[in-house]
């Protein structure tokens, strides 16, 4: 090689040399930036896949009770009214008051279930049996325990009676499946009572309530990822 | 399934208690599942006076084991461990109040729901304590749950499906439950007065009084703080279950009507 060849090489190298430093800050941006971005769960990824509960915005707003944990410290079920558009169908509006349950109050510590759950399917029968179809996170993702499992059915069947009449008892089933139990403790094998005869608050005394002392949220958060169901 | 149940306990007051060793205990009697249905033999001479056994084994579940942990608080406590501690000193509180104990498990395995109620349901005489640790609740407490009272039909043989074989035990469960954690509230500052209800998977296929005890919890930081919380649930199990002793009289009968399974 002559050096004429050696000096264009070594100018090209040192151009390349050049060019990668200063590309190099704006590389470690973008790396930065793909590395925040939240991953997006499997769970969050088939709920964007589920096709969308039909909003009733021609509905009026209705007033609807929903059943969330305390926030007082004393963690039980406490009624929260909020306003819905929601459709006269009973299975329509079944439907959107789960999701609204599902999707949280505006104070997390409250929540009952766990965020990334979803309602995949919701049917009533004729009889009043209504069969809740929900993703595997509910079952995974919920902290283990006897109180706890039992606040998050609680919470949907109270919330249910309150504002669906027409169910009188729910079978939940875990991504279409009949699970033995929740998340080890609490039997889905049954069907759980909804209707109170016309009450809508929850049926007090022996409840299993009345002791939960610390929210579900902040249990959810401390032993999210380690938590397991059998 | 149908499983074999002594059928109708009794529950009597202390005054109106027989002498609790006069008879042992008959074998069980429990129709597997599958098996087609025997006929149960009547009793071809009557007894003048039914002999009875007393409450004299408790059968100790620490739930789950093997590859399911149960809950994991963030300090790596597991409670399939835990458990196991806790049923080691119930156990030791139970034997000092005159009880026989079975353990549903003594290492990490893990029996199903129904091999554990399976050890409770071949005993006569018996109550099912099934442990628990909480994800959940105030770190220091306790609760006892049973099962919610439901009603069973029982056919004219007597027979009770073995996924209702708690049905038949409501009362006395509650009972059992209620002494039990009056015995915990005592020790316990914050656990509730009472049993509560809720309808746990174990305790429905258990065909004896049954009790669930869950502590809370595994998200404490320091995993010392449940360590000693070990002595006074032991206590408040073994003075609730020698509370209720009296109350729990099975009457023993050759051809007892059983529980049995379609």
């Amino acid at each position: 090689m002559n050096p004429k060849w050696r000096l264009w090489l070594g100018g090209i190298l040192a151009a390349a040399v050049i060019a990668a430093a200063l590309y190099f800050p704006a590389l470690r941006r973008q790396v930065y930036r793909a590395k925040t971005i939240t991953e997006k769960t499997a769970e969050q990824a088939r709920r964007e896949l589920l096709p969308p509960t039909p909003t009733s915005s021609s509905e009026p707003m209705v007033k609807a009770k929903m059943f969330w944990g305390s926030t007082e410290g004393d963690a039980t079920l406490v009624p929260i009214t909020v306003e819905l558009p929601l459709s006269s169908d009973p299975t329509l509006r079944a439907k959107e008051i789960l999701n609204t349950l599902l999707a949280g109050p505006v104070d997390p510590e409250a929540r009952t279930l766990p965020p990334d759950a979803a309602l995949l399917a919701f049917y009533i029968l004729p009889d009043g049996t209504a069969v809740a179809d929900f993703s595997e996170a509910l079952a995974n993702s919920i902290p283990s325990g006897i109180q706890s499992e039992q606040l998050a059915v609680d919470s949907i069947t109270h919330t249910l009676d309150a504002n669906v009449p027409q169910v009188k008892r729910l079978k939940i089933l875990i991504h279409g499946q009949e699970a033995d139990t929740l998340a080890g403790h609490l039997d889905l094998t049954q069907t759980f009572q909804v209707s109170t005869n016309g009450a809508s608050t929850p049926a007090p005394s022996r409840s299993g309530l009345s002791v939960l002392t610390s929210p579900v949220q902040k249990a959810y958060e401390k032993v999210r990822g380690t938590t397991k169901r059998q | 399934m149908l499983v074999a149940v002594p059928a109708f306990p009794n529950t009597q007051t202390p005054a109106a208690n027989k002498p609790q060793t006069s008879a042992p205990a008959q074998p069980p009697q429990v129709t597997h599942p599958g098996a087609p249905p025997t006929a149960t033999p009547f009793p071809e001479i009557p007894l003048r006076e039914a002999p009875s056994v007393g409450l004299n084994i408790v059968v100790l579940d620490p739930a789950h084991g093997g590859t399911d942990l149960g809950a994991r608080g963030t300090e790596g406590i597991r409670e399939s461990e835990v458990v196991v501690q806790f049923a080691d000193a119930v156990r030791r509180a139970l034997e000092a109040q005159g009880f026989q104990v079975l353990l549903t498990r003594q290492g990490n395995e893990n029996p199903s729901f129904d091999d554990r109620s399976a050890r409770a349901n071949a005993q006569r005489g018996a109550v099912f304590v099934t442990l628990h640790i909480a994800s959940t609740g105030l770190a220091g407490t306790a609760r006892t749950y049973v099962m919610p009272a439901t009603t069973t039909a029982r056919d004219p043989s007597g027979m009770v499906p073995w996924d209702q074989a708690q049905a038949p035990f409501s009362t006395l469960s509650h009972k059992l439950g209620d002494m039990v954690q009056a015995e915990l509230e005592k020790r316990f500052k914050g656990s509730p007065p009472t049993a509560q209800e809720a309808p746990i998977r174990q305790l429905r296929t258990t065909a004896a009084p049954a009790i669930a005890v869950e502590i809370s919890s595994v998200t404490v930081e320091n995993r010392a703080d449940l360590d000693r919380m070990i002595p006074g649930v032991a206590d408040a199990i073994g003075h609730g279950v020698a509370a209720f002793r009296p109350s729990y009289i099975v009457p023993v009968m050759p051809g007892t009507p059983l529980v049995s399974q379609p």
